[in-house]
């Protein structure tokens, strides 16, 4: 039970292979202009791939090879637009009332209300959708897209028009609707932290491909490439080399004069792109006594720090790597505990199951990903 | 006060209205949804009218609808009377030089719906005619009573081209514009000018009270 993708086209460029899983929320995540809209445009029959096969629980709704193509009107989606998408001529009981019209004139509205008090703007039936507020009509969005009980629920950058404060309301509203009716929803989405929140299940797309996809943390942990890294906002890339001179035949990845263990092993050796994620690069107390056990030492100098909120950036230059710039994250707090001045010297830990290890190519290219 | 001329003009008016505005309504949609390449030859086409002198017009209306053509021999089999010269012709006419004004404000009220809001349509589970009735339509209505409105009165004080197809023929097709100039040309001027203050009055009366209605209709009805 799941949303079978394989989507090949030109001008939008698209070549995705993937599944989704049913039940969950997904978020497809990706630069603006990357192609994400376009494939919920394509899932919903609103767009028409060169090549397409769009399975939904087993039953097609696109098969370029079959010649077979459900219309929008007869999929079983809810659809919330970027902009909504509303109807402005009508109230906002007659937006939901369209998505009922299988129903009778009296049961339609009846139900269409049960919907808008679903989404809490029960209140708001009359007005009409310019006397809402950019949270009402994303929730009236919302409403409609619910009412036709689709199979499918479909959200297009629904939180890109509205202020923070009503952003973190719709989430838990979306959240919470999610967890009563259990729909297998896709929320496309440039927002890395907000993809984070909702989503159980993440597709990282770029130009149309998908670079990776599977389970939110575990695709925010480990990015399989540098595309992908770098669309998960990891500064810390960097060119190494595989060796196998490590212990027992161990793979080492070689950057300047550091030898860094590796947890992952490749069949290749020779140069090699890594990285880290900059909450994984570890500032070492001198006052514990380390020995041995301290994994991938790295000693640096500190060029700069920026406190950000709850956060502290701080930019280290590796004393055998004076080119090489390492960003670190920490809590702003640690400031107080452990004052840092920038030219101070100090010592970086980065553990080998921390380190990424990237493939050259991302397996986008009919790359399948569930 | 040439009231003959008056109704005739009026009639002229509202039988071009009649029978334009159901041909400009899907002409008008496919210009507004059509992605095809002949879409810029057709709206060249259309607006032809608009640049053309009324004279030119005229004439080669009279030339293909004239008693030489192949339609103005068959009209007179049909109908035992000649196309040119009569009120049938200058319906025709009326028609065909008043096609950008009435397709024109319509494809732009048709344009004017967002995609998003069309496409949702669709995503509500309608068919095409659900889609067009219940959305496109009441969605365009102003541009469909502009259109209305631009027609109306350009049919009431057209001209050259009424001149050119129609003739000079009381109550068949001497229009309250032709009744005009004939009161000017015979020095009754003050016919002319209590036809022309009428015609006046009607076009700038019909033309603000639409004006206004499109504005508050289209207030309504704008995009979110």
């Amino acid at each position: 039970m799941s949303l079978e993708l394989v989507l090949h086209n030109q001008g939008p460029d698209l070549d995705l292979h993937a599944t989704l899983p049913a039940g969950r929320i997904t978020a497809l995540l990706g630069p603006s202009g990357c192609g994400k809209t376009s494939i919920l445009r394509a899932i919903a029959g609103l767009l028409h791939p060169k090549h397409a096969r769009i399975r939904m629980h087993g039953e097609v709704w696109s098969d370029s090879d079959m010649r077979r193509f459900v219309p929008t009107r007869l999929r079983p989606i809810g659809f919330v637009p970027q902009q909504y998408g509303l109807f402005p001529h009508l109230t906002a009981l007659g937006n939901v009332m369209m998505s009922l019209r299988h129903l009778s004139a009296t049961q339609r509205s009846v139900s269409a209300q049960a919907f808008l008090d679903q989404v809490h703007i029960g209140e708001l039936a009359d007005r009409y959708p310019r006397a809402l507020s950019g949270g009402q009509r994303q929730r009236l969005a919302l409403a409609r897209a619910i009412a036709r009980e689709p199979q499918l629920l479909l959200l297009d950058e629904p939180f890109s028009a509205v202020d923070r404060t009503t952003k973190r309301l719709l989430y838990v509203e979306i959240k919470r609707l999610h967890e009563q009716l259990g729909l297998t929803t896709v929320l496309v989405t440039h927002d890395l932290d907000e993809a984070a929140q909702l989503a159980s299940h993440l597709c990282l797309i770029d130009q149309g491909r998908l670079l990776q996809a599977g389970p939110t943390r575990e695709v925010l942990a480990r990015p399989c490439c540098e595309s992908a890294a770098r669309l998960l906002d990891i500064p810390n890339i960097f060119e190494g080399r595989l060796d196998n001179t490590g212990a027992e035949g161990s793979q080492v990845l070689a950057w300047g004069p550091h030898r860094l263990k590796v947890d992952q092993r490749f069949n290749v050796a020779g140069p090699f792109r890594w990285g880290i994620q900059p909450g994984n690069v570890l500032m070492v107390r001198d006052d514990k006594p380390w020995g041995d056990h301290l994994e991938n030492p790295v000693a640096c100098r500190i060029v700069e720090h920026v406190e950000l909120g709850a956060e502290l950036l701080v930019w280290l230059t590796p004393d055998a790597l004076p080119n090489e710039t390492l960003q670190m994250r920490l809590p702003a707090r640690a400031l107080q505990r452990h004052p840092l001045q920038p030219g101070q010297h100090m010592t970086v830990c980065l553990r080998r199951n921390d380190l990424l290890l990237f493939r050259d190519e991302a397996p986008g290219t009919g790359g399948r990903a569930a | 006060m040439d009231w003959q001329s008056f109704s005739l003009s009026l009639q002229l008016a509202l039988v071009t209205l009649a029978l334009l505005l159901p041909l400009s309504i899907p002409a008008a949609y496919w210009l507004a949804t059509t992605q095809r390449g002949i879409k810029p030859w057709v709206e060249g086409l259309i607006a032809l009218p608009l640049v053309l002198p009324p004279t030119v017009i005229g004439f080669y209306l009279l030339i293909v609808l004239g008693r030489q053509s192949w339609l103005g021999q068959a009209y007179e089999q049909l109908f035992g009377q000649p196309l040119v010269f009569s009120f049938s012709g200058l319906v025709l006419a009326s028609i065909i030089f008043n096609i950008p004004f009435a397709v024109q404000p319509i494809q732009r009220a048709f344009e004017a719906i967002p995609l998003e809001v069309r496409e949702a349509g669709q995503c509500c589970g309608l068919g095409f005619w659900q889609r067009f009735l219940r959305i496109d339509l009441p969605l365009s209505w102003p541009g469909m009573l502009s259109a209305a409105v631009i027609t109306f009165a350009h049919t009431l004080g057209e001209f050259g081209v009424v001149l050119m197809v129609g003739g000079n023929i009381p109550g068949e097709t001497k229009t309250v514009a032709i009744s005009i100039y004939d009161r000017t040309q015979a020095f009754d001027l003050a016919g002319a000018n209590a036809m022309s203050l009428l015609l006046l009055a009607i076009s700038l009366t019909t033309i603000v009270v639409s004006y206004g209605l499109v504005g508050r209709m289209m207030n309504a009805r704008r995009p979110v």
